[in-house]
């Protein structure tokens, strides 16, 4: 039964089933507050696949990427606000930015290993956010950035709206999971999980480490500038408060909620937490007194997030009920195959 | 195929590999043995440039690869295997086998982007040697199972099918029959064989002394960094220096 509706789940069209019901939720939203939530929602989930790409595929646990998702809204803020740049060309700037500081950071933090490469992520996240509040000539300091631009949409659409933008920020995280389970299948993803695997290993395989290593960094980097970009363009106002470590961690828990290096893990954890989040509104901070607990267990008892732990039930699953005569074929075949190494 | 001239790695004040030369030579099986702590993982590391020397010199098929990075001694055809392999246990045996042949590939992120002719291309060629490697290995029945759900043995055997999907014309093996029964280690022994029948190199660590007698052609003996012996295993046997160091200080190892 579960097994069945498993099956479905990873039919092809159960993607458009869900792009559909995206599609359809601002029609069928209460308010308007839920389609902004909702949005919000979906701009994360854009900065949680990127975080995806370096932690959960290439094994680098980066503590910076908060940091870059505020130099992706802050290059947007303060390029509309204070150089009266349109949005969109502020818009790719701010990417390009988010990807070059990347490059940068990536290549000297790179450098170090494991728990050394994440302390030193978390030292650089700080710097960000220490750079936005205390740099008042070119940030405003704890003031922010007001009147940031919103998107231009060519006199057809309002971006200004909540819903158009609503579908904006849905088009960008189409993209964004496309390229990622573009990528993740491809030979590229396959050289990010090698080095996930073992830095040694990898090294044997003929992998460059160092190269690998920061072109995930920089597409994290990327990713979160977009995301980053979309949220001034939607809040409209940022404080220094967006580069806040808080925001990191908040990205680690979605993605280890939902499944850590999987594809559709980022959007479950994050969709999951958020909206669990605004229902639990009404108990404030002692929310944490159940997401404590919960968070523990999970990484205790499924440390592959539910998506990973789902995909790793469906394949036994599907070994046990397809191939039980195929295993006994081939356990014939394994007996003739160390024949043939003995004759041979 | 493989000159090791005066080799030697410090680390700190200790001497891990001390001032070794040895020749291996090709289509052979070639083996390294010694106590704990003789050095031998060290050795291999040195050779596949994991690890730096501090003096000495390594030549591969002439090519002097000392000062290399070990992704391009990889290339050049040294292929490897660890103690424990770390390899991705929620996946299947084929996906964790496709990277194999990832270094003789050329696709980057902008193939990813477009989907090119070329990424099309390489993914089947890896995954075809993956599948051939995996054959190889006679372990091509259990292409879509977990790694986690494999014995051990196979494990073994899958390491080695990842380091022949690199095209290597030599393997280091460190230690292949750790923690295998004596019968799958002499299924191992005859995969080893079967390498050298298909013009590979083979150079092991190995502690099973009784592997070692009835396979190597040649044997390096290492004790504390140094290569106190060096020949067949006859010689080896008989080696009075290798029994007062080795043999006869561990009843275990002669066992």
């Amino acid at each position: 039964m579960f097994y069945k509706l498993g099956s479905l789940m990873m039919k092809p069209g159960a993607k458009l089933v869900l792009v559909a019901l995206a599609i359809l939720f601002p029609l069928v939203a209460k308010n308007e507050y839920q389609v902004y939530v909702m949005a919000t929602a979906f701009i994360w989930a854009i900065a949680v696949y990127g975080l995806n790409i370096i932690t959960g595929y290439c094994g680098q646990l980066n503590l910076a990427h908060g940091g870059f998702f505020a130099i992706g809204s802050y290059a947007l803020g303060l390029l509309t606000a204070d150089y009266g740049w349109n949005f969109w060309p502020a818009f790719v700037a701010a990417i390009l930015i988010s990807a070059f500081l990347g490059f940068l950071v990536g290549a000297v933090s790179l450098r170090l290993k494991e728990h050394y490469f994440a302390i030193f992520t978390l030292c650089v996240g700080f710097i960000i956010y220490l750079l936005l509040d205390k740099w008042e000539e070119l940030t405003h300091g704890a003031i922010g950035v007001r009147d940031i631009a919103a998107p231009s949409g060519f006199g057809l659409v309002d971006f200004s709206e909540t819903t158009p933008f609503y579908y904006l920020v849905l088009v960008f995280l189409v993209l964004a999971i496309w390229f990622m389970g573009k990528l993740s299948r491809s030979l590229l993803g396959r050289t990010f999980i090698a080095i996930r695997n073992g830095d040694e290993l990898a090294e044997s395989l003929g992998i460059n480490l160092m190269r690998n290593k920061v072109l995930a960094f920089i597409l994290s980097t990327t990713y979160a500038g977009l995301a980053g970009a979309l949220y001034a363009g939607m809040i409209r106002f940022i404080g220094p408060e967006v580069a806040n470590i808080n925001h990191t961690f908040d990205m680690i828990t979605y993605l280890l909620v939902g499944g850590i290096g999987t594809i559709s893990g980022p959007l479950l954890g994050t969709m999951g937490i958020v909206w669990i989040t605004q229902s639990l509104q009404f108990l404030e901070a002692y929310r944490m007194i159940i997401f404590g607990p919960l968070l523990v267990i999970l990484v205790i008892f499924i440390p592959r997030g539910i998506v990973g732990s789902f995909l790793t039930w469906m394949h036994r699953k599907t070994q046990e009920l397809g191939p039980a005569k195929r295993r006994q074929e081939s356990k014939v075949t394994a007996a003739t195959t160390t024949e043939a190494e003995n004759n041979a | 195929m493989l000159k090791i001239e005066h080799l030697t790695k410090m680390f700190g004040g200790l001497a891990a590999v001390n001032d070794v030369s040895v020749n291996f030579d090709a289509h052979k099986i070639n083996a390294i043995i010694g106590p704990n702590g003789a050095g031998k993982s060290t050795f291999f590391n040195l050779i596949s440039g994991l690890h730096q020397p501090t003096s000495g010199k390594i030549l591969f098929d002439g090519v002097d690869v000392t000062a290399m990075r070990c992704d391009h001694v990889a290339k050049l055809g040294v292929g490897r295997t660890f103690q424990t392999t770390n390899l991705f246990e929620q996946a299947t045996v084929m996906d964790n086998l496709i990277v194999g042949h990832r270094l003789r590939t050329r696709s980057g992120l902008w193939d990813v982007l477009i989907n090119s002719r070329r990424l099309q291309t390489e993914e089947k060629e890896c995954r075809d040697k993956a599948r051939e490697a995996l054959d190889f290995v006679g372990l091509a029945h259990v292409e879509n199972r977990f790694i986690a759900d494999i014995t051990q043995e196979e494990r073994k055997r899958v390491a080695f099918a990842l380091a022949l999907a690199t095209d290597p014309k030599i393997v280091l093996l460190d230690e292949p029959a750790a923690g295998v029964n004596p019968e799958e280690t002499e299924g191992l022994t005859n995969l080893m064989r079967k390498m050298v029948k298909n013009g590979l190199t083979v150079c092991l660590i190995e502690h099973k002394m009784d592997m070692i007698m009835r396979m190597a052609d040649k044997i390096l003996v290492l004790d504390h960094g140094e290569k106190i012996a060096e020949g067949t295993p006859e010689q080896i046997k008989s080696n009075p220096v290798v029994i007062e160091a080795y043999l006869g200080s561990d009843d275990d190892a002669a066992a």
